[in-house]
């Protein structure tokens, strides 16, 4: 009896720490598996409707409209525009451009495929938002081979304005 | 026998196309501008060096071609065609030191796709492009709606019979004023009076709906840029979607319509001229090809049910299809919903919208409502040739800004181009099949190149086949130019190697 016990006690505890590692080492601290924006555009009857979960950076401006607001968050391969409470937004603070990387959210809302509200925009009405990671500004090293380059240039058409002045001068 | 071309023949060609690079070089110091502005230095290094490669070579074959001799009719349309072609490669050295190109072929295909007015796009991340690489991607179509070639006869050259022979060969066969240099002059003035007008309206409407006040007009000034010159470039990916604004769309719209007008009805409509808006033939085929081929959409759309209200339709349908007729080429859907979603009917109605275009002497592509009413005309007096006796006279009249009477050999010209961009249509999508593509996406992609539109139903994208991409670029390059300068071209290779 006893060693039946001690076996049960041994399996558990493999299943606990199983889970355990499972829960802390996968990358996605969310909601549960987010669906990718080609998975949505290309199955737009499928998740018409329907709360879905959709994470990626989010790019460009976020435009306030009232109480709401719109976001537009890209996965890499598209990007999709959430419309989104004022208030859930607060703690957004990059957005994608030239000069950041955007902070990574997860977002669960309503999929529409021609939303009634937006004129038949495909979008997410969000219902929740996670912040995954913080966006960060980008800073640029400068390119000192294309300085050179372009210096070398600068100096070869002065050159050739002086040599074409000389053969005019001397053509007369 | 075909005659080998001489020495002069290419020192004048070398002559203009070194003037029309220079052109080129001078332009690419706007983004450079730009790019130190916003700063960003890099971008614009990439600026400058490009700028200065283009000038070099400008400098280098004006010199070595030097010539002051008016060029003949051949040597005018060659150096169209051929300047066309060395402004795409001048022009896609900075968008590849961006490095938001997967290679060269891949921007040399985004600076046609500009300078044509096409806007069929293979970049990649273009949420994170610099400012500058941005607006060059946009200042393309402006400069090559207008005309390439047009830039330089209005910066650089005097007024004469060689001017005007490279003004038809960019497809402008319409002179606006007397003189083709003050055409030229007077064309460039129009889009710049609407630049300041039509980015002013859209910086208003981009704050009002919540962007930042620095890439409102940012936004502004690309939108109408690509919007006027029929381009169909956006900054940001998801095209117009990513405004999620009626009031946005329905400017986008006036301006795509603006530019798909004819230069010489503005001038009409600039001089008090109003009633030519009615009475012109291109205006009255637009009107009605309009109204028919968004009739077609309407009830493709309807039949399937993805937009359950008529607002909500019409606010798509009516978009795309002013979008697709313009050959502009702007987006509020996806690329991947015009073949899931849209259905063969209302795909088919969009195909036929891109295939007619817009008006002649504009920045739109197309076969153009001008040849379409032609067409037409021409065929009213054949069937009245047919019901009315041998002897009677049979006169046929359109308006365009005056009263003509229609010719056989004006209507054999015109079914002749009409023909050339049908075969070109056809020859496109049967590469596409080739490359195992269905044979509707390839000829909606087919004809959204040749007649210059950019709407995509997904098969332009970086992975898509070399051979294809090279297509779309000869057919972006044909179409813009309506074929003449290109068959000149090709005609001056032949006679070059087997001319005697």
């Amino acid at each position: 009896m006893m060693k039946v016990h001690s076996s049960r006690f041994i399996v558990h505890s493999i299943l606990f720490f199983l889970a355990l590692y499972t829960m802390l080492c996968t990358p996605c601290h969310g909601f549960s598996q987010s669906i990718s924006s080609a998975e949505l555009i290309n199955n737009v009857k499928q998740y018409d409707g329907k709360v879905v979960v959709y994470e990626g950076e989010i790019i460009g401006d976020v435009m306030l409209r009232g109480e709401y607001a719109w976001i537009n968050v890209n996965d890499n391969k598209n990007a999709i525009g959430i419309w989104i409470k004022k208030e859930l937004i607060k703690d957004i603070l990059y957005t994608g451009s030239y000069k950041s990387r955007g902070d990574i959210v997860e977002i669960a809302g309503k999929f529409n495929r021609s939303c009634v509200e937006h004129g038949g925009d495909l979008d997410i009405h969000a219902q929740s938002i996670i912040k995954i990671s913080s966006g960060s500004k980008i800073s640029y090293a400068v390119n000192t081979k294309t300085i050179n380059l372009a210096l070398g240039l600068s100096c070869m058409i002065l050159l050739f304005y002086l040599l074409r002045a000389r053969y005019l001068k001397t053509a007369g | 026998m075909i005659l080998k071309p001489q020495l002069k023949d290419i020192k004048h060609i070398g002559h203009y196309l070194g003037k029309v690079t220079i052109g080129v070089g001078f332009m690419m110091l706007v983004p450079f501008i730009t790019g130190l502005v916003f700063g960003e230095i890099n971008p614009a290094l990439d600026f400058l060096i490009s700028a200065e490669i283009a000038l070099l070579c400008g400098l280098i074959l004006t010199w070595v071609c030097a010539t002051d001799k008016e060029l003949n009719w051949m040597q005018g349309m060659v150096v169209v065609s051929s300047s066309w072609l060395v402004a795409m490669v001048l022009s896609a050295i900075p968008l590849y030191l961006s490095g938001h190109y997967k290679s060269f072929l891949d921007s040399c295909f985004e600076t046609m796709s500009g300078f044509t007015t096409t806007g069929l796009t293979l970049v990649q991340d273009l949420d994170h492009l610099s400012y500058s690489h941005n607006l060059w991607r946009h200042l393309g179509p402006f400069i090559g709606g207008q005309g390439i070639v047009i830039i330089a006869l209005a910066l650089f050259m005097k007024g004469g019979a060689g001017s005007f022979k490279m003004y038809v060969g960019e497809a402008r066969d319409e002179k606006i004023l007397p003189n083709v240099i003050h055409t030229a002059r007077f064309i460039w003035l129009i889009s710049i009076v609407y630049l300041i007008i039509g980015t002013l309206a859209l910086g208003i409407v981009g704050m009002l709906i919540g962007l930042k006040p620095q890439n409102a007009f940012f936004h502004a000034a690309c939108v109408f840029m690509a919007g006027f010159d029929t381009a169909g470039f956006a900054p940001q990916s998801q095209n117009i979607l990513y405004y999620h604004s009626l009031l946005f769309e329905i400017v986008t719209i006036i301006i795509m319509v603006a530019g798909t007008f004819n230069f010489n009805l503005h001038y009409q409509l600039w001089r008090g001229n109003c009633k030519e808006l009615g009475r012109n033939i291109e205006t009255r085929t637009l009107l009605m090809s309009v109204m028919l081929t968004f009739f077609i959409v309407a009830i493709g759309l309807n039949k399937l049910g993805i937009y359950p209200n008529a607002m909500m339709l019409f606010r798509k349908g009516f978009f795309q299809l002013i979008s697709g007729h313009t050959t502009t080429g702007y987006m509020t859907i996806y690329a991947q919903q015009f073949i899931q979603e849209w259905g063969d009917l209302a795909l088919t109605g969009i195909i036929c919208a891109m295939a007619l275009g817009g008006c002649a002497c504009s920045t739109a592509g197309g076969i153009k409502m001008l040849r379409v009413g032609i067409i037409f005309k021409a065929l009213k007096q054949d069937i009245k040739r047919l019901a009315l006796p041998e002897r009677a006279i049979v006169a046929q009249k359109f308006h365009h800004m005056k009263t003509v009477f229609l010719e056989d050999a004006q209507a054999r010209a015109v079914l002749l181009i009409t023909m050339s961009y049908i075969t070109i249509y056809v020859l496109g999508a049967l590469i596409g099949v080739g490359c195992g593509y269905p044979v509707l996406n390839s000829l909606f992609e087919s004809t959204s190149a040749a007649a210059n539109v950019g709407l995509s139903c997904g098969i332009t994208d970086a992975s898509m086949p070399t051979i294809l991409k090279i297509t779309y670029i000869i057919q972006m390059w044909a179409g813009r130019l309506e074929f003449m300068s290109v068959f000149a071209l090709f005609g001056f290779i032949v006679a070059f190697f087997r001319g005697k």
